[in-house]
């Protein structure tokens, strides 16, 4: 069963992350980084988003003009930040991926329609 | 269909209702688990066992129950499931192979309970999924025991089964390292039975007796996972509430409160057994929020009379389950028990540093009515009964809270 995980971060994740030390930093994102190597039999593919800021949403509105804004399409202080596609037997499985993932602090998972 | 008439003889009513109740729920969630496992798919299966009890509750208080409930159950889930399966070839060839008496797995139940108790399911889809599956309840009675339309509780399990099929919620017991905090799911759900069972929101004796479902699903656990202390402990406290739940009403049914319960009503014999049952789960040396309550209320159980009752035991408890599981309720019966043991004035202060989170329960007011009225203040004391009073929509409560108003 195929599912996306995206990654969602906070202003406070980002914050703690700023604040970090640069060696502290790259330690946090080797983690990450040994987590994906870690569950590479699993992940089917997947990216990092650009930060929030470079994201442009368009609202179309049926018949009239489409409308686009600056921004996320949820204006709020959690982002999604990242996904990525992984393979596994049911929901438990993904749970259990998911509950070892050492980066920003919250994780949506979503099966996929086929 | 018209019903013969039958002496309206109010207590063998009650009893073969619970007889029913209680065949029904001994078979169905067996019949429910068999078929899940063999169709592998939850819903269709869910399905054909509620068809079943349907056709069970409107045959069996006429026709009497069967001599094997769990083969008429499953002749008629089976034929109701290959007429209803007639386009979907693959169920229909895995029914249709079906013979009984289907061979139960021994994790068949629990594979069921851990599905309906999955934590991706909302709390109260838990709850509803729980009592209709693995115990065999109608949509129209888990809407009567809580007060909730019938249309809410259908969509809630509609929702539910939904998802587990469509999120990929597994049918499966969860491994050993994922078993404690899934387990503590299970538990929350019969931890709200009991609740719901203890003061019944639905008038009493009109709805199926939660307490009744809530020990049967705790005893099946327990058969099934008998190294795990707080399931033990789980169904000490379930055992400790029946073993006085006679003496908590009076001839009325009015609520009597503890300190003025006739205790020689009390099912002593009841007591010593669940207090054994705590010891032997105690023995583990895993002590458990459940464990600690079930200790607390078996304080009680052992005292003869009001008076006899450990305080100073009581608040030791109190203090090592708020270690454990703190929350703004528990300090609030800590508080109580602190009134016996440091006096009503330190009970007071305790409770006014809970203000800004118990201001809208209505027994934060009543206890503090009481103590207020220790303390020679009955003005005060009336008032907070009336806010408790606004604050809850339990009949038995309410009953409780008035008279005090009303009399003191």
């Amino acid at each position: 069963m195929k599912f996306v995980l995206l990654f969602v971060e906070t202003e406070q994740f980002e914050r703690d992350l700023e604040a970090m030390s640069q060696s502290d930093r790259d330690r946090a994102y080797e983690l990450a980084a040994k987590w994906m190597v870690d569950h590479a039999d699993k992940i089917r593919g997947g990216n990092k988003l650009k930060p929030a800021y470079t994201a442009t949403t368009v609202r179309l509105n049926g018949g009239s003009e489409p409308v686009v804004t600056d921004g996320p399409f949820v204006e709020g202080k959690e982002v999604v930040s990242g996904y990525t596609e992984i393979e596994v037997a049911n929901l438990d499985e993904a749970l259990n991926m998911v509950k070892t993932w050492p980066g920003c602090p919250l994780v949506e998972i979503r099966p996929l329609e086929a | 269909m018209s019903l013969p008439s039958r002496p309206s003889d109010e207590p063998d009513t009650a009893s073969s209702h619970a007889e029913l109740a209680r065949v029904v729920r001994d078979h169905a969630s067996r019949l429910a688990a068999a078929l899940v496992r063999v169709t592998g798919d939850f819903d269709t299966a869910e399905d054909l066992v509620q068809d079943a009890v349907l056709a069970a509750l409107q045959r069996w208080p006429i026709d009497g129950i069967p001599t094997r409930p769990d083969s008429w159950l499953f002749t008629v889930a089976r034929n109701r499931g290959l007429d209803v399966l007639r386009r979907q070839d693959n169920y229909r060839a895995k029914l249709a192979q079906l013979q009984w008496p289907v061979q139960p797995e021994p994790d068949d139940r629990l594979r069921l309970i851990f599905t309906c108790c999955h934590p991706a399911l909302p709390r109260p889809a838990q709850i509803a999924l729980t009592l209709r599956v693995v115990c065999g309840f109608t949509t129209a009675q888990i809407a009567r025991a809580f007060l909730v339309p019938e249309t809410t509780v259908a969509q809630r399990i509609t929702r539910a089964k939904r998802k587990i099929t469509d999120a990929g919620i597994p049918y499966r017991v969860p491994d050993p390292d994922e078993l404690c905090a899934r387990l503590t799911q299970v538990l929350a759900v019969i931890y709200l039975l009991l609740n719901e069972g203890y003061l019944p929101t639905g008038r009493r004796g009109e709805s199926r007796d939660l307490l009744d479902d809530a020990e049967w699903l705790t005893v099946q656990l327990n058969q099934l996972m008998p190294t795990e202390p707080e399931i033990g402990g789980l169904l000490a406290l379930i055992r400790l509430h029946r073993a006085r739940a006679d003496a908590r009403f009076d001839a009325d049914g009015a609520l009597v409160l503890l300190e003025h319960q006739d205790r020689s009503r009390w099912n002593r014999q009841l007591i010593d057994e669940a207090i054994r049952l705590l010891e032997r789960a105690a023995q583990l040396r895993q002590p458990g929020p459940y464990q600690l309550q079930a200790a607390i209320v078996a304080c009680h159980a052992q005292a003869q009379h009001w008076a006899e009752t450990d305080w100073e035991q009581i608040l030791l408890l109190y203090d090592m389950l708020l270690h454990l599981a703190p929350s703004p309720i528990t300090r609030l019966h800590r508080a109580i028990a602190l009134r016996y043991v440091g006096g009503a004035q330190a009970a007071l202060a305790e409770l006014d540093a809970l203000t800004c989170e118990l201001d809208l329960y209505y027994l934060y007011h009543a206890t503090r009515a009481e103590l207020l009225r220790a303390l020679g203040q009955p003005v005060q004391a009336r008032a907070a009964d009336q806010r408790a009073l606004e604050l809850t929509s339990n009949p038995a409560e309410q009953g409780v809270l008035q008279q005090r108003i009303n009399w003191t």
